[in-house]
């Protein structure tokens, strides 16, 4: 994992976040904005994906479980889909601010991520 | 005696209008079964882990975290079903969250030694409140109840 792309990712689910509940309380559906901040924070797990396969390999191992680790990527990638999903099943304003909370989620879990790579006590 | 009667009765003659939709009226429901699925997941996954790796240093805290998931995905699927039977199912685990959070986070307070051994493992999605998950844990429940409530007549009128 990468020090400052990990703040990057979680810069920018916090602020995808924020932008689809306030989207979402000014009772918006789901539209290009909301799924398109939705998008951009999936595209930065993917990308994420690749630095963790890659960085391995090139001198840049994880102090943690890297099962632990995988666990987290994994559910935060099938996140944004998920709440994707159920946007575009369900229509309402409601959707908007689901997809917002799944934003807010993911940013805790790549912090959770970035210390399982970077920082161990033990 | 059955209660059939009474549905067929309303299917025939009358607009259907009068059989409730529960799925549309969710709203701000939705919102927090997104958090209680997440939570379901992000509990469970972690105490598999633990369980497969570490669970003899902490078996109390693990076996607890596992059960906290379950119960979380079962209350997920219940705010999720239409029906009194779910409705039903959703106040038991909702409030077995609120006791569970309640004693678990002031006994990880008072005797700490139960939960961790010097392990790593910080203890439960429960331990001091839910401290580790933003308070979610304890918050969380409330609102469950609040929106139930708020649903009963609803779901007294199916």
């Amino acid at each position: 994992m990468i020090e400052w792309y990990a703040i990057v990712e979680v810069a920018v689910a916090v602020a995808a976040g924020v932008l689809c509940i306030i989207l979402g309380l000014f009772r918006l559906k789901p539209g290009d904005l909301s799924m398109g901040a939705v998008a951009l924070v999936e595209a930065l797990l993917l990308a994420q994906l690749v630095i963790a396969i890659v960085a391995p390999l090139v001198g840049n191992p994880p102090t943690g479980s890297l099962i632990e680790f995988y666990i987290y990527l994994l559910v935060a990638l099938i996140l944004p889909l998920l709440a994707g999903f159920w946007a575009l099943v369900e229509r309402d304003h409601w959707s908007t601010v689901v997809l917002g909370v799944a934003c807010l989620a993911i940013a805790i879990m790549v912090v959770r991520m970035n210390i399982i790579w970077t920082v161990q006590i033990a | 005696m059955s209660n059939a009667p009474k549905r067929s009765s309303s299917t025939s003659t009358v607009t259907p209008a009068d059989s409730p939709t529960p799925r549309r009226t969710l709203g701000v429901g939705r919102v927090l079964i997104v958090i209680y699925a997440i939570l379901a997941i992000g509990a469970t996954s972690r105490a598999a882990f633990q369980m497969a790796t570490v669970y003899s240093t902490a078996p109390v805290a693990i076996t607890l975290s596992a059960l906290s998931g379950v119960i979380y995905i079962v209350a997920t699927v219940a705010l999720l079903r239409p029906g009194r039977a779910w409705y039903r199912v959703a106040w038991i685990t909702i409030s077995f969250e609120l006791l569970g959070v309640i004693v678990i986070g002031t006994l990880s307070i008072l005797v700490p030694s139960i939960f961790v051994q010097g392990s790593g493992i910080d203890g439960t999605v429960w331990s001091y409140y839910g401290y580790g998950y933003l308070f979610i844990p304890l918050v969380l429940p409330v609102l469950g109840m609040l929106w139930l409530r708020s649903r009963r007549a609803l779901v007294a009128g199916s």
